[in-house]
C-alpha cells in the first residue's frame, strides 16, 4: 500500500512536469502557430480557427474561459505568457486587458478599413468582431405601441411591477449603465436605476432567456435583452423557445435621439505575444467578408464591418440607429456603475 | 511513552507541504496586511448586509435539511430492514455525481410554467429561484455527504454500546439519539461542515437564482469594482465564518472519547407494519428529486445528440476528465495521510495548525482559489527563469502555469480538507491502546502507521477518494482557467453550454458527469457491501 502511494504521487508529479507547456518563445520550432485566449465559447469559435489553419497552414492552439480569468493569468504569466490573442465577448473587459498593460497595438489598413472607428480602440490596443445591442423586448397585447421607447421611459411609474432584468452582476447592464452614466451623468443614472428597480416585477434572477420566457407568460411586459439572446431563440430547435420569441416584440430603443446601446465581442494582441505576426493575420482574417458574415451568424449577432450580410432574422428586424458613444467608455465608468446598482439596490 | 523526536527535515518538509496547501488562507489573510479597500465605506452602507444574512440563512437552512436527510437516512439503511434497503443504500449516493448549477438549471427546467410537471401539475408550482431555493437545491446534491460518512460511522459502531442501552430499557429512538448519534458525531459534524464549505464557496447555483451571497459579492467586488484588496478582504469573512464553525465543533468534543472497540454491530432489525413502506418511500424520494428526474430531463434533452456519444472527441472529453480526477483523488489523499497521520505520532502545535490551516481551500468560490493558483504559480516560474538566466542559462519559459500540474495542484487544494477530515474523524475512532500496545511491542510510528492505521482506515480512505474523485470531475473554475491549451473535460464543455442558456446541447457532457460519477459510487457500495456482508456472516 505504502509504495503504491509512493509511486501513484510520483507519478502524478511527474505527469505535471512532463506535460508539454505550448511552445513559447523558441522562435524556429513556434514558426507557423498561434495561441488563443478566447472569452468566446469554443464552439462559436472554433469551426473559424479551423478554416485560418486551413488557409494559412499555421496551427491554432486555443483555451476559453471566463474573460475577467483569462486577463489574471496573462497577467501573472508575463513576459513568458504563451498568448498571442485575446478574444472577449464584451468591450468592458477588454478596456481591462489595455488597462492592465496587457495587449500591443495592431495597426494595420485592412483592419482600420474593416472595423468602424466607433468599434476599436482609438490606438488600435483591440478591435470589435461584432455587434450586438441591448434592446427592449415587450408583450405586444399589453403595451402600447408608442411607449415605452427609450431607456429612461423603464424609470416611469407608469410600468410598476411590469419589468424583467438580470442581475447587476452581469457585464451587460454594467454596461449599459455606464452607458447611461456617459450619457446623462450619475446623478440622473442613479435616479433613473431606483426608479427602475421599483419597477421591477420580480427580483433580477435567470438570464436573458429567461426574461424573455417571463414577459411571453405574463410575468411582466417588459424585459431588457441582448438583440442575439432573441434571435438565439427564434431559430431554437426546441419549440417552447420558438413560441415565446413569437409571443414577444423587439423594440428598439432611442431610436429618435442617441440610438440604442450597442456592445461587441473583440479582439486584441497580447502585449508578450510568442507570434505578433500571426496574431495579426488571424485577428485581419476574423475581419474578413467572409469570416464577419460566418462568425455574426452562428452568434446571431450583427457583422461589424459594414455591406456584410446578415442573418435572415435580422434581416426580418430591419435597420436600428446605434448609439455611436465611443466603447472605451464603457470600460471607463464600468466600476462607478457597479456603486450606482448598489446603492439603487440593483441586486 | 515518549515520542521520539521527528528528525527536522521531516518538520520541515511537513510545514513546507502545509504552506502550499494553505495558499488560499495566506492570501486571504496577506490581503489585510496592504490596510483596509477604499471600498468598504460603500460596502457596508449597501451591500454587505444582504451578502451576509443571504450566506447566513443559505447556511443554516442547507445544514439542517443535509443534517436531517443525510443522518436518518444513514441511520434507517444501517438499523432496519425494508423492501429495497439494499438498493437504496448505494442509491442514495447518486446526487452525488451532479453538480450543483446543474440541478439547478434542470429544476428550473422541470418546474417552468411550459415544462413537463405544470403540464401535468393541477396546481401553480413553486417558484424554486430565490433562497429558499436555492438552499433546496443544494440540500438535495449534499446530503449525500452526510450520508456516506454518518453511515459508515453507524457501520463501524460497536454493537456493544447500543446493546447496553437496549438493556436499560431505551426505546429506539432514544438509543439513537443518546448513544448512536453522539457516537457518530465527529463524523456527522465533518460531513455537516463539509456541506457548509460548499454552500458557502457555491456561485453557480446562487447565480442562476440571482441570490447575492457573499461568494458572489467577492466576484462583483473583484472584477465589477476591480477591487481586488476588498474582495480578498471579504473573502477572509468567508473564512472566518469557517474558521468559528471548526472551533465549535472542536470545542464541544474536546472531552469526548469517540473511540470504540471493535465488535460488529448487531442484526439489522425488520420493520414492521405501515414503517416499512414508509421508510422506503422516504428514502427513495431524496434520489427521486436529487438524481433520476434531473437525469431523466437530462436524457430528454440529450436524446438528440445521442450520435455524438462515441466520438473520438467526446471519449477524449471523458479521458480528461478521469484522469484530472484521479490524480486530485491520489494527491490528496497522499498529503492528507502524511498530515494526519504525523499529527498523531508526533503531536506538536505546529502540526495542528497546519491541519486546520489546509481547510480552508474548500470554502474559497473555486475562481478566487484559481486566481490564487494564477499568482503562485506566476510567481514560481518568474523566479525560476530570473534564478536561471541569472546563472547564464537560458530562459525555460513557463514550467508550471498552464500544465496539468496546474490543474491538480489548484484542485488538491481545493479538496484537501475532504480526507483530511474524513481521515481525522477515522483516527479519532482508532482506541489509542492500540497504538501503546503497538508501540510497547517495539513497533516504531512508521510500521505502527503502516501495518495497523492503514488498514483499519480502509473505509475513510475510499470514502474520501470516492468524494474527490466525484467533487473534481464536477470541478469548473480552477480547471476552466488553468487548464493546458485544447485540453477540455466534461464539466467544461457542460458549462460552456449551459452558461450560454444552450441547456439541450449541455444536457449530453453533463450525463457523462453524473454517469462518470456513478461509476465509483457503485465500486464503493460494493467494497462496503462486502464489509458489511463479512460483519453479518
Amino acid at each position: 500500500m505504502r509504495w503504491t502511494l509512493l509511486t501513484l504521487l510520483s507519478l502524478t508529479l511527474l505527469a505535471g512536469c512532463d506535460q508539454p507547456g505550448p511552445e513559447t518563445d523558441n522562435g524556429e520550432a513556434a514558426a507557423k502557430e498561434v495561441n488563443v485566449y478566447s472569452a468566446r465559447k469554443e464552439a462559436l469559435i472554433q469551426p473559424l480557427l479551423d478554416r485560418f489553419t486551413e488557409k494559412t497552414g499555421t496551427e491554432v492552439n486555443l483555451i476559453t474561459g471566463g474573460a475577467d480569468a483569462l486577463i489574471e493569468r496573462m497577467e501573472s504569466e508575463g513576459e513568458h505568457s504563451p498568448a498571442d490573442l485575446l478574444l472577449t465577448v464584451d468591450a468592458g473587459r477588454l478596456y481591462r486587458a489595455r488597462q492592465a498593460d496587457l495587449l500591443q497595438k495592431a495597426d494595420s489598413e485592412t483592419l482600420r478599413n474593416a472595423v468602424p472607428e466607433q468599434y476599436r480602440h482609438p490606438e488600435g490596443y483591440w478591435h470589435g468582431l461584432s455587434v450586438r445591442s441591448r434592446v427592449l423586448v415587450v408583450a405586444p397585447d399589453r403595451v402600447p405601441a408608442n411607449a415605452p421607447s427609450r431607456y429612461a421611459d423603464l424609470a416611469d411609474e407608469r410600468w410598476q411591477d411590469r419589468i424583467c432584468i438580470r442581475s447587476s452582476n452581469n457585464i451587460y447592464n454594467q454596461s449599459l449603465v455606464a452607458s447611461l452614466i456617459a450619457h446623462k451623468g450619475e446623478e440622473a443614472t442613479e435616479q433613473w436605476a431606483r426608479g427602475l428597480v421599483e419597477n421591477m416585477a420580480r427580483s433580477p434572477q435567470g438570464g436573458d432567456r429567461d426574461q424573455i420566457l417571463a414577459v411571453a407568460n405574463d410575468l411582466c411586459d417588459i424585459a431588457v435583452v441582448n438583440t442575439y439572446y432573441l434571435a438565439m431563440m427564434h431559430n431554437s430547435d426546441d419549440q417552447t423557445q420558438r413560441e415565446a420569441a413569437e409571443q414577444v416584440a423587439l423594440r428598439w430603443p432611442n431610436q429618435n435621439d442617441r440610438g440604442a446601446h450597442v456592445n461587441i465581442s473583440g479582439a486584441g494582441v497580447a502585449r508578450h505575444a510568442p507570434h505578433p505576426e500571426q496574431a495579426r493575420a488571424l485577428l485581419e482574417f476574423l475581419v474578413n467578408d467572409e469570416s464577419q458574415q460566418w462568425y455574426a451568424e452562428v452568434n446571431n449577432e450583427y457583422p461589424v464591418k459594414e455591406d456584410v450580410a446578415i442573418s435572415e432574422t435580422l434581416r426580418e428586424w430591419g435597420d436600428y440607429k446605434a448609439d455611436d458613444l465611443p466603447l472605451v467608455r464603457l470600460g471607463e465608468n464600468n466600476d462607478k456603475a457597479v456603486r450606482l446598482m448598489d446603492r439603487a439596490g440593483w441586486q | 511513552m515518549a515520542v521520539t523526536a521527528a528528525p527536522a527535515w521531516r518538520s520541515g518538509a511537513l510545514v513546507a507541504l502545509a504552506l502550499a496547501f494553505a495558499l488560499p488562507l495566506l492570501v486571504v489573510l496577506g490581503s489585510w496586511l496592504a490596510g483596509p479597500s477604499g471600498n468598504w465605506p460603500h460596502l457596508f452602507s449597501t451591500v454587505l448586509g444582504d451578502y451576509a444574512l443571504n450566506s447566513l440563512v443559505l447556511c443554516l437552512l442547507t445544514g439542517t435539511g443535509t443534517l436531517v436527510v443525510g443522518t436518518g437516512c444513514a441511520w434507517l439503511v444501517v438499523v432496519y430492514r425494508f423492501p429495497g434497503r439494499r438498493i437504496l443504500e448505494w442509491a442514495l449516493l447518486l446526487p452525488l455525481a451532479c453538480p450543483a448549477y446543474l440541478i439547478a438549471y434542470t429544476w428550473t427546467g422541470l418546474l417552468a410554467l411550459e415544462g413537463p410537471l405544470q403540464q401535468w401539475a393541477p396546481f401553480p408550482l413553486p417558484d424554486i429561484r430565490n433562497r429558499e431555493g436555492a438552499a433546496m437545491m443544494l440540500i438535495l446534491v449534499l446530503y449525500p455527504y452526510v450520508y456516506l460518512l454518518a453511515r459508515q460511522a453507524f457501520l463501524t459502531q460497536s454493537g456493544t454500546a447500543l446493546d447496553v442501552a437496549r438493556t436499560l430499557g431505551a426505546g429506539a429512538l432514544e438509543r439513537f439519539t443518546r448513544v448512536a448519534l453522539p457516537l457518530a458525531r465527529p463524523a456527522i459534524v465533518a460531513g455537516v461542515a463539509l456541506v457548509l464549505m460548499e454552500t458557502l464557496a457555491d456561485y453557480g447555483t446562487v447565480k442562476y437564482f440571482g441570490v447575492p451571497t457573499l461568494s458572489t459579492g467577492i466576484y462583483r467586488t473583484w472584477f465589477g469594482l476591480g477591487d481586488h484588496l476588498a474582495a480578498a478582504q471579504l473573502a477572509s469573512g468567508l473564512l472566518f465564518t469557517m474558521f468559528v464553525l471548526l472551533w465549535l465543533e472542536r470545542r464541544a468534543r474536546r472531552h469526548r472519547r469517540t473511540d470504540t472497540d471493535q465488535k460488529p454491530p448487531a442484526e439489522r432489525q425488520p420493520l414492521t407494519g405501515v414503517a416499512a413502506p414508509a421508510a422506503t418511500v422516504g428514502l427513495t424520494l431524496p434520489v427521486l428529486l436529487g438524481f433520476v428526474l434531473p437525469a431523466l430531463q437530462l436524457i430528454a434533452w440529450a436524446a438528440d445528440d445521442a450520435g455524438h456519444l462515441l466520438s473520438a472527441e467526446f471519449l477524449e472529453l471523458i479521458s480528461n476528465s478521469l484522469l484530472i480526477a484521479s490524480l486530485t483523488a491520489l494527491t490528496t489523499l497522499a498529503v492528507a495521510l502524511t498530515l494526519v497521520s504525523s499529527h498523531r505520532l508526533l503531536p506538536t502545535g505546529l502540526r495542528r495548525l497546519a491541519m486546520r490551516a489546509v481547510a480552508f481551500g474548500y470554502a474559497m468560490p473555486g475562481t478566487v482559489l484559481a486566481v490564487g493558483v494564477v499568482w503562485v504559480l506566476g510567481w514560481l516560474d518568474g523566479g525560476l527563469n530570473d534564478t536561471l538566466a541569472g546563472l547564464g542559462f537560458s530562459e525555460p519559459g513557463l514550467v508550471f502555469s498552464g500544465t496539468l500540474f496546474a490543474v491538480v495542484f489548484a484542485c488538491s487544494i481545493r479538496f484537501l480538507t475532504i480526507p483530511a477530515q474524513g481521515l481525522e474523524a477515522g483516527f479519532a475512532r482508532l482506541s489509542p491502546h492500540m497504538d501503546e500496545a503497538a508501540r510497547s511491542l517495539g513497533g516504531r510510528p512508521w510500521s505502527l502507521f503502516r501495518r495497523i492505521h492503514l488498514p483499519l482506515l480502509r473505509i475513510p480512505l475510499l470514502t474520501s477518494a470516492l468524494l474527490v474523485f466525484v467533487d473534481t470531475l464536477k470541478e469548473l473554475p480552477a480547471t476552466l482557467v488553468l487548464r493546458p491549451f485544447d485540453t477540455n473535460t466534461l464539466a467544461v464543455r457542460a458549462f460552456e453550454l449551459a452558461s450560454d442558456e444552450r441547456l439541450a446541447d449541455a444536457a449530453l457532457p453533463a450525463l457523462a458527469i453524473l454517469l462518470a460519477g456513478i461509476l465509483p459510487v457503485a465500486l464503493l457500495a460494493r467494497s462496503l457491501g462486502n464489509r458489511d456482508d463479512a460483519h453479518h456472516a
